[in-house]
């Protein structure tokens, strides 16, 4: 074990939600988190890495309400901010039988929004992730990158506080990933949401995230809790950097004890 | 030649060619018209009793046509029911299988009995049509992206709304494909049906006139009944088939042409 251990996570000051010695066991017995500790501060960028299995999905549908846990509980600052989440599957997860637009309006429709406003939000939206000029499109005439965006719009049109991403940019290939980094650590700046970002990525977590929570395989549990200090605006210099490359040996050395304590 | 002119093309040669040989092989052998009518009989009778035959298949469209429609209906209502709730699914989908496993030909008759000829006929076709809307429209609504389903509890959609904005146009594609084939299983309804009830002394469909020709020898006029019951199928394939694609040409892969 090292000093990384994490006892800081319930340090944050200003949390918008903590999950408090949360765990989760599946029917089948396959115990998912244990005692699983996180605290994300209003506005924070916070990376979970680990390995497949490592239980980072199941603690965001945690976060979500999509799955309840079996121990402990979801504490939020403000209960509002619960109802307003929005949520980036692995995959776009857009209905095929509605163009850009409509599936963006989706939460909206469901939530009953007025549909002046709702225009006004789509629109927005749409122009935020760069598919203005999309909005009649229908998801199969879309890249694998744009398909994308349409996910993240549709999670942005509700204002949510708080962001959700279950390994959004898995699938796509490494430009296309790239630029859609810089494009969500632009939006995120200029929308000062919080994000809660889970990928299997080292490199991709260092580039993003303020703060990186390094998890054990079965059960998961919080096994380091990084702060990436180097300030934003971060751009391709940044990706390049020496202090770049040191702070992703760090993360991938705390990943390589997490992931040897695990199998042990 | 392009492959669009082979398509079409080719069927019609191949029907003109057995046609005439048909007809040669009537005309050298000198067959009667009780044992084989020639084609251009088979046509001059259909012309002739053009009236009768006429009415007769309105009689049977009307009977497939609204079998068809209660097989809509039954079918997507007991699929919507089914994703509603388990218990109502488990308590009647094993007699649904039942119902359709079930030869239509044995229970026209007895289907006869108990009521009025046209609504004996009319449950005939349905009986034959509506499982597939059933199975397909069933498969369909209980196969949506589990994805798509969180993100919907996620805005806490209603049941209604989960049905109507998700597991509805997530179903469709099957949903138009088990239609597709009830089309043409509520014609053969109506037809088994019209056979049976003909047996019984009434009626007036295509299939009743076919029967009733066969008593009578008018080899040719079962021929051009029969010729017109195989044309009516075939418009009402390619109806639901020009329906289905309409429906979904925009989204469905089944649908989009491929890029090549």
């Amino acid at each position: 074990m090292t000093e990384q251990m994490a006892h800081s996570s319930s340090s944050v000051s200003n949390a918008i939600v903590s999950l408090r010695n949360v765990g989760k066991t599946f029917e089948r017995g396959t115990v998912a988190l244990d005692n699983f500790n996180l605290s994300v501060g209003d506005g924070e960028f916070v990376s979970l890495l680990g390995p497949s299995g490592c239980g980072k999905s199941t603690a965001l549908r945690i976060v979500a309400g999509l799955s309840a846990p079996t121990a402990g509980a979801v504490e939020w600052a403000d209960a509002t901010h619960a109802e307003r989440i929005g949520f980036v599957f692995q995959e776009p997860t857009l209905m095929p039988w509605a163009n850009v637009a409509a599936n963006v309006r989706l939460p909206l429709k469901l939530t009953h929004a007025e549909a002046a406003q709702a225009d006004a939000a789509v629109a927005q939206a749409l122009q935020r992730v760069g598919l203005a000029d999309f909005t009649s499109a229908y998801p199969r005439e879309l890249s694998g990158g744009m398909k994308m965006r349409a996910s993240i719009a549709r999670a942005l049109v509700t204002e949510p506080q708080l962001l959700l991403m279950d390994e959004p940019f898995a699938a796509l290939d490494e430009i296309t990933r790239f630029k859609l980094n810089n494009d969500l650590l632009t939006l995120w700046q200029m929308l000062k949401r919080t994000v809660i970002f889970v990928t299997h990525s080292v490199f991709e977590s260092v580039y993003l995230s303020q703060r990186i929570v390094v998890m054990t395989p079965r059960p998961g549990r919080v096994f380091a809790d990084i702060a990436i200090p180097a300030p934003y605006p971060r751009d391709e210099a940044f990706r390049t950097s020496v202090e770049y490359a040191a702070l992703c040996r760090q993360v991938s050395e705390a990943l390589a004890q997490a992931m040897a304590e695990g199998a042990a | 030649m392009s492959e669009r002119v082979l398509r079409i093309g080719l069927p019609i040669l191949v029907l003109a060619l057995v046609v005439a040989l048909w007809e040669a092989v009537v005309r050298l052998n000198h067959i009667p018209p009780y044992v084989l009518p020639a084609p251009g009989l088979v046509v001059a009778t259909l012309y002739a009793d053009g009236t009768l035959l006429m009415h007769s298949l309105w009689v049977t469209l009307v009977t497939t046509f609204e079998g068809f429609a209660l097989a809509a209906v039954g079918g997507i209502g007991l699929a919507i029911l089914f994703s509603q709730s388990r218990v109502i699914e488990y308590s009647l989908y094993p007699y649904a299988v039942t119902l359709q496993v079930t030869p239509v030909v044995a229970i026209a008759p007895l289907l006869l009995i108990y009521l009025p000829q046209h609504l004996a006929v009319l449950a005939c076709a349905w009986i034959v049509a509506f499982f597939p809307v059933l199975a397909n429209t069933t498969l369909g609504l209980t196969s949506v992206d589990h994805n798509l389903i969180a993100l919907f509890e996620l805005y806490r959609a209603s049941r209604w709304q989960l049905l109507w904005n998700l597991r509805l146009p997530a179903a469709l594609p099957q949903m138009l494909a088990g239609l597709r084939i009830a089309g043409g299983l509520s014609l053969i309804g109506a037809v088994v049906a019209e056979i049976a009830a003909g047996s019984a002394g009434a009626g007036s469909g295509l299939a009743y006139r076919i029967a009733e020709s066969g008593y009578r020898l008018n080899i040719p006029r079962m021929f051009a009944a029969l010729l017109l019951l195989a044309v009516a199928g075939i418009v009402i394939y390619f109806v639901l088939a020009a329906l289905s694609h309409l429906a979904l040409r925009r989204w469905h892969e089944s649908a989009v042409r491929r890029e090549l």
